[in-house]
C-alpha cells in the first residue's frame, strides 16, 4: 500500500508543503522502519491528497482492511478517517456496516474517529446525509460511551440528525444536563447552545420556556469557566430577555472581568459590550470593574471596556470617562481609535448637552498624529454632531476651520469645505468663514482650491451682503494656474449675476444617486454598442439631500444592527448558499442594491423602471423538503415582480422549465387590481443549485396599491440524472409541488424612511391632510403585540426607539415614517395606544403627508 | 454555531513571522494566507497577550521560547473553547517533544507535529481534548507497534528481517500444533 501511494503521489508532492515532503522521506527511510508511524503518516498524506488526486479511490480496499483490523491497533482510527475522507455516496453504502460498528467500538479513539467522520459526511451531500441518518441508534449508544470526548462527538452528531425535531432535542438536553452522564465540558457547551436555540425559537409561546430558562441558568454554576461563560452569553443573547433574567448572567461575567487570564476578561467584556447595545441598564453594575479595565495591557480588552462604558455611561459619568479616554488615546492603534471615536459619536447624540465637551475632545484628537481612516472617523463624527445637535454648529464649524488650516488629507479638506459651504451661510455670522476658505485658495493644491471656490460661491448666493466682497475674491481666482479653478470661478461669477441661474446652479442641493450613477456609467463603458449614443444621464435617479442622508443612516443603522446580532439566521439568498457562520455581516447591509443590480441585468425586468422596494425573503417551503423555495416581492411603479429562489436537493433529478404558477385567490384579477403580465422560467435546475425565476404582475385599476393573496404551485419537468456519469435521461415527466401562499400587503408599498428629527418633519407635514382613526382592539392582549402588528402592517421605519415597549406598559406612542411608492410621498404616522385589562388595547392612528388618499390607506391598515 | 466546527485554522510562526506550520480547515476564511499570517504576526508581536480580534476572527495565541502558536476561530465562537483547544495541542507537543517547545525541536520532529495536529483537530472539529491521549497516539515508543500478536498485521514487505523470522516461527509453531 505504501508503494501505491508513493507511485502516484510522486508528481503531486512537488505542489505539497515542502516540509511535509521532507519529513515524509525521512520517516520512510529510517532504519529500522517504524511501521506504525509510517502508516499514520500515509493516512495523513492520503487525506491531504484527497482534494487533488483523482485515483485516491485505489487505496480504498487497503484502508477498509486496516479499518477492520481485529486487535486494538492504533491506526484503526486513522484508517477510518482517511477512508471517510475519500469516500462518496455510492462507496459509503458498501462500508456502512463497518462504520456503524466502529461508532460503537469499545475503543474511544475508533468511536470518535467514526463519529467525526460521520459529521463530515452528514454535511457533504444529501445522499450521504441520508445514510448517516440511519445510524441514529448507534450514535445514541455512543453518547453513553466511556470516552470523554467521544460523548461530545456523539452529542454533536445526534443533534445534527434530530435538529428539526423540537421534542427530541428538548429531551436530549434534559436527559444529559442533569447528573454526571456527560463528562466533557465541550459537550456541556453544546447542550447550552441547543437549549438557547429552543428557547429563542419558542419566544412566542412563553408557557414552557420558564423551566427551560431555569435549566439554562443552572449552568451558570457549572464548575468549568467555559460552560459558565457559554451559559452567560446564551442568556445575554436571548430575545426579549428581561432585566431580572439577565442579572445572574451579568454577575457571572462581572466575576470573569476580574480574572487574571486575559482570555476570560476578553470574553466577558466582549459579551457585555454586545449586551450594552440592547440592554445598557443591565450592564451598569459592571461599570466600576470596566473602568479598571481601561488600563488593561491587552488593548483589545481596554477598547471594549471604553466602548461599553460609553454605551452604558450616564450623563453624570461622561466627564470622568472622557478624561480617562484622553489619557488613553495616544497608546492605542488607529484601528482602535476609530472604534472609540464611533462610540463617542453615539454618546454625543445621546447626551446633546455634553456636546461642547465632546467637540473639544474631538478637535483635540483631530490635531494629533494619525492616519486617514482615523481622521476621517473624527471628521465624520463632527459632521454627525453638526447635523443632529444644531446648537453645536458654530462651535464645530470653528474647529473644522482650524483643522483645514493644517490638514494633510486633501479628501477631508474638500469635504469640510463643502460642509462649510452648506452650513456656514446659515450661521449668525457667515462672514467670519470667508477668511478661512480664501486662505485655502492661496495656499493649497488645485483640488482644494476648486472646492474652496465652490464653497465661496455658496456664501455669495445665500448671503446677499457678502456678495460684493466674494465677487472680488472670485475675480482674483480667474488668474489661477489651474484650469478647473479658473473655470469654476468664471462660471460662478457669471451665474451670480443672474438670480434664476444662481438658484439652478448654486442653490440646488439635489444630486444624482451616486451608486446608480456609478452603475449606469459602468454599464455604458462596458457596452461598446452604446458608445454610438452619448451617455444618457436622465436614466439616473435624482435624490435630494434629505434622501441621501436617509439612505446613509439606513446603511449605518443596518450595519450597527448586523454587528449587534452577529451573522443572523442564514436564509436562502439568490447567489450564495451561505455557509454557516461565515457569512460576513456586511453582506446583509445592501441586499437591496444587489437585487436592483440583478434585476437590471435581466432585459425583460430592466424596462419596468426603477425598483422601489424588495421585501425580505418569504420561505414557501420547510427548509428540509425536496425543493426549497423562497420568494421576494419587488415593487415597481406599475408592477410587482415575484422572485422565486429555488434549490433542488434531489441528486437523482434535474428539473427543466421550472416556474411557479401563481393564482389570485379568491377574487378576480380586475377587482384586486393586479393582472398577470409575464414570467421568466428557469430552463434547467440541477442538483444542489439555486436558481431564480420571476413572475411579473401589472398594477391596474384605481386602487393604486392592491392587496392580494396568491396560492402557488411549483411546476417543472423532471428528468432522471445519473450523478456518476453525469448523463441526463431525455425522457421527462411533468410534476408539480404545492407551495405556501404569498400575500401582498400595504407594507410592500412603503419604504422605511429614516429621519433625524421626526418632530420637525411631523410639524412640517401639517394637519391639513391629516387623517385620524381610532380602534378598539379587544382581542389584543398587550401593547407590545399591538405595536409590533402595526409595524408589520405598515412596513415603515419606527423612530426614536419607539418600537420598544416597556413590559406591562399601559400607554405607549409609536412613531413611524415611510415613503409611499407612487410619487415617493413621505408619510408620518403616530400611533397612540392605551391598555386596559377589561377592554384590551385602544389605538389611535394618525397619518400625515401631502396626500389625503395615502393617509386614509394608512389609518385603514387595520381591518 | 450549533455544529462542532470550531477551528478555522492553526498556525505556528517563528520569531520573524515566518511560517513553520499552518493548517487551514476553512479555505474561504482567508484570501491570501501569506498576507494574513504576516499581518497577524505584526499585530501580535508586540503585545504579550493571548487573545485578539483580527480581521473578523477571534484569534487565541501563545508564545513559547521562539515560536508563536495561533488558533483562528469564528467571531461568534466561545473564546474559552478556542483557548482550551490551543492549550490541548500545545500540551500534547510538550509531552511529545520531551524538551521545551521551541523552533529547533519542532523542526527536528516535524512528523510528530503533523501527526499530533491530525490527532487533535480533524477538519476543524476537536478530535481529542486530552493531551496525554494525543501524545500516546503519536509517540514513537517502539514497543507500542511491536507488541506480540501485532506482527501478523504488518504486511510481509514492511517487516524487518528479525520480525519476519519471528513471524515465520509463529506460523510454523501454529501449523505443528494443529
Amino acid at each position: 500500500m505504501k508503494k501505491d501511494d508513493e507511485q502516484y503521489g510522486d508528481g503531486i508532492f512537488s505542489s505539497c508543503d515542502k516540509s511535509v515532503t521532507l519529513q515524509e522521506a525521512k520517516a520512510f527511510n529510517e532504519t529500522p522502519i517504524n511501521p506504525r508511524k509510517c502508516r499514520q503518516m500515509v493516512y495523513l498524506v492520503i487525506k491531504e491528497l484527497s482534494n487533488i488526486a483523482e485515483d485516491v479511490i485505489m487505496v480504498t480496499s487497503s484502508l477498509t482492511k486496516d479499518m477492520n483490523a481485529k486487535s486494538d491497533v492504533v491506526y484503526r482510527a486513522n484508517a477510518i478517517r482517511a477512508l471517510c475522507k475519500i469516500t462518496d455516496g455510492t462507496m459509503l453504502q458498501s462500508i456502512e456496516r463497518f462504520l456503524k460498528q466502529a461508532i460503537v467500538d469499545k475503543n474511544p479513539s475508533v468511536s470518535s474517529a467514526a463519529l467525526v467522520s460521520s459529521l463530515n459526511l452528514f454535511s457533504q451531500t444529501p445522499q450521504t446525509k441520508e445514510v448517516v441518518k440511519r445510524w441514529v441508534n448507534e450514535v445514541q449508544e455512543a453518547i453513553n460511551a466511556k470516552g470523554v470526548i467521544t460523548q461530545y462527538h456523539a452529542l454533536g452528531l445526534i443533534y445534527q440528525i434530530k435538529q428539526h425535531d423540537r421534542m427530541a432535542v428538548t429531551k436530549l438536553v434534559q436527559n444529559y444536563s442533569k447528573g454526571s452522564g456527560l463528562k466533557s465540558s465541550f459537550a456541556h457547551c453544546m447542550l447550552v447552545r441547543y437549549l438557547a436555540k429552543i428557547i429563542s425559537d419558542d419566544e412566542n409561546d412563553n408557557s414552557g420556556s420558564r423551566a427551560m430558562f431555569d435549566l439554562l441558568e443552572s449552568w451558570l454554576r457549572h464548575k468549568n469557566d467555559m460552560v459558565v461563560y457559554e451559559a452567560a452569553r446564551a442568556i445575554c443573547t436571548l430575545p426579549n430577555v428581561s432585566q431580572k433574567e439577565l442579572f445572574p448572567a451579568v454577575s457571572a461575567l462581572q466575576l470573569m472581568l476580574l480574572n487574571t487570564k486575559p482570555t476570560l476578561r476578553f470574553a466577558a467584556i466582549r459579551t457585555l459590550n454586545k449586551l450594552a447595545l440592547s440592554h445598557p441598564v443591565a450592564v451598569w453594575p459592571c461599570n466600576l470593574d470596566m473602568e479598571n479595565l481601561i488600563t488593561d495591557s491587552n488593548r483589545s480588552i481596554a477598547t471594549f471596556a471604553i466602548t461599553t462604558l460609553l454605551k452604558t455611561g450616564t450623563e453624570a459619568s461622561v466627564d470622568r470617562l472622557m478624561k480617562q479616554i484622553t489619557g488613553f488615546m495616544s497608546e492605542i492603534s488607529d484601528e482602535f481609535k476609530v472604534i472609540v471615536i464611533d462610540a463617542i459619536r453615539s454618546l454625543c447624540l445621546k447626551f446633546p448637552s455634553k456636546q461642547s465637551l465632546m467637540l473639544n475632545f474631538l478637535s483635540n484628537v483631530l490635531r494629533d498624529e494619525g492616519g486617514y481612516e482615523y481622521k476621517r472617523a473624527i471628521v465624520e463624527a463632527i459632521f454627525d454632531i453638526i447635523y443632529h445637535v444644531p446648537d453645536s454648529k458654530e462651535y464645530a464649524l470653528g474647529h473644522l476651520c482650524e483643522f483645514i488650516e493644517d490638514c494633510e488629507f486633501p479628501k477631508l479638506a474638500v469635504r469640510i469645505l463643502h460642509l462649510i459651504g452648506t452650513e456656514g451661510p446659515k450661521t449668525a455670522q457667515p462672514g467670519k468663514y470667508i477668511r478661512y476658505i480664501y486662505n485655502r485658495v492661496i495656499l493649497e493644491n488645485a483640488t482644494i482650491r476648486a472646492a474652496a471656490v465652490s464653497s465661496l460661491a455658496k456664501f455669495a448666493f445665500k448671503c446677499e451682503n457678502l456678495k460684493p466682497r466674494i465677487k472680488v475674491l472670485l475675480q482674483r481666482c480667474l488668474d489661477d494656474s489651474d484650469d478647473e479653478v479658473r473655470d469654476r470661478a468664471a462660471m460662478y461669477l457669471k451665474v451670480l449675476e443672474n438670480n434664476e441661474m444662481s438658484i439652478k446652479y448654486v442653490g440646488d442641493d439635489t444630486s444624482y444617486s451616486w451608486p446608480a450613477l456609478e452603475r449606469n456609467i459602468l454599464n455604458y463603458i462596458n457596452d461598446t454598442e452604446a458608445h454610438l449614443e452619448p451617455f444618457d444621464i436622465t436614466s439616473t435617479p435624482i435624490v435630494t439631500k434629505a434622501q441621501e442622508e436617509g439612505e446613509r443612516l439606513r446603511i449605518k443603522a443596518n450595519a450597527q444592527e448586523a454587528i449587534a446580532q452577529g451573522p443572523g439566521k442564514s436564509k436562502i439568498t439568490p447567489t450564495s448558499s451561505a455557509p454557516a457562520g461565515s457569512a460576513p455581516a456586511v453582506e446583509n447591509v445592501d441586499l437591496q442594491t444587489r437585487y436592483r443590480m440583478e434585476m437590471e441585468s435581466i432585459p425583460a425586468l430592466a424596462v419596468l423602471g426603477s425598483l422601489f422596494k424588495s421585501s425580505k425573503v418569504v420561505e414557501l417551503t420547510e427548509s428540509e423538503t425536496e425543493y426549497v423555495v423562497g420568494c421576494i416581492k419587488h415593487v415597481y411603479d406599475k408592477h410587482i415582480v415575484f422572485q422565486f429562489n429555488c434549490k433542488n436537493t434531489i441528486s437523482e433529478f434535474q428539473l427543466d422549465n421550472v416556474f411557479v404558477q401563481m393564482a389570485l385567490q379568491p377574487e378576480e384579477e380586475e377587482e384586486v387590481g393586479l393582472r398577470f403580465k409575464f414570467q421568466l422560467n428557469v430552463p434547467k435546475l440541477q442538483f444542489d443549485k439555486v436558481e431564480s425565476f420571476y413572475s411579473c404582475w401589472e398594477i391596474v385599476g384605481s386602487n393604486g396599491s392592491p392587496q392580494a393573496s396568491f396560492s402557488n404551485t411549483l411546476r417543472f419537468l423532471v428528468k432522471e440524472f445519473d450523478i456518476n456519469s453525469g448523463e441526463v435521461d431525455e425522457e421527462g415527466y411533468e410534476d408539480e409541488y404545492l407551495l405556501e401562499d404569498v400575500d401582498v400587503t400595504l407594507a410592500d408599498y412603503f419604504q422605511p424612511l429614516y429621519l433625524s428629527d421626526f418632530r420637525k418633519s411631523w410639524e412640517e407635514a401639517g394637519s391639513q391632510n391629516e387623517v385620524i382613526e381610532t380602534y378598539s382592539l379587544t382581542a389584543v392582549q398587550s401593547i407590545k403585540a399591538a405595536v409590533s402588528t402595526v409595524i408589520d402592517l405598515l412596513g415603515m421605519q419606527p423612530n426614536e426607539q419607539t418600537q420598544h415597549v416597556k413590559e406591562k406598559a399601559t400607554t405607549h406612542t409609536l412613531i413611524l415614517s415611510g415613503t409611499y411608492f407612487i410619487g415617493l410621498i413621505n408619510c408620518f404616522v403616530r400611533c397612540r395606544c392605551a391598555f386596559d385589562p377589561s377592554s384590551g388595547v385602544t389605538m389611535e392612528l394618525t397619518a400625515r403627508s401631502n396626500n389625503r388618499n395615502v393617509n386614509e390607506k394608512i389609518v385603514n391598515c387595520i381591518s | 454555531n450549533l455544529s462542532l466546527f470550531t477551528t478555522k485554522a492553526i498556525i505556528i510562526l517563528d520569531t520573524e513571522g515566518k511560517k513553520i506550520v499552518s493548517k487551514y480547515y476553512d479555505n474561504k476564511v482567508v484570501k491570501d494566507q501569506k498576507v494574513f499570517e504576516k499581518q497577524l504576526y505584526d499585530k501580535t508581536k508586540r503585545q504579550n497577550s493571548e487573545i485578539i480580534m483580527f480581521d473578523g476572527h477571534v484569534v487565541v495565541y501563545k508564545n513559547s521560547i521562539d515560536v508563536n502558536f495561533y488558533l483562528i476561530g469564528s467571531s461568534e465562537e466561545n473564546e474559552l473553547i478556542l483557548s482550551a483547544i490551543l492549550q490541548t495541542f500545545f500540551d500534547a507537543l510538550s509531552i511529545l517533544l520531551k524538551t521545551q517547545v521551541e523552533k529547533r525541536s519542532i523542526m527536528d520532529n516535524m512528523d510528530l507535529i503533523f501527526l499530533a495536529l491530525d490527532e487533535t483537530i480533524s477538519d476543524g472539529i476537536l478530535l481529542e481534548s486530552d493531551p496525554s491521549i494525543i501524545a500516546s497516539r503519536v509517540s514513537k515508543r517502539p514497543e507500542d507497534g511491536l507488541q506480540s500478536g501485532t506482527y501478523s498485521n504488518i504486511p510481509l514487505s514492511e517487516q524487518t528481517i528479525s520480525q519476519a523470522i519471528q513471524t515465520a516461527k509463529e506460523q510454523i509453531a501454529k501449523s505443528l500444533l494443529k
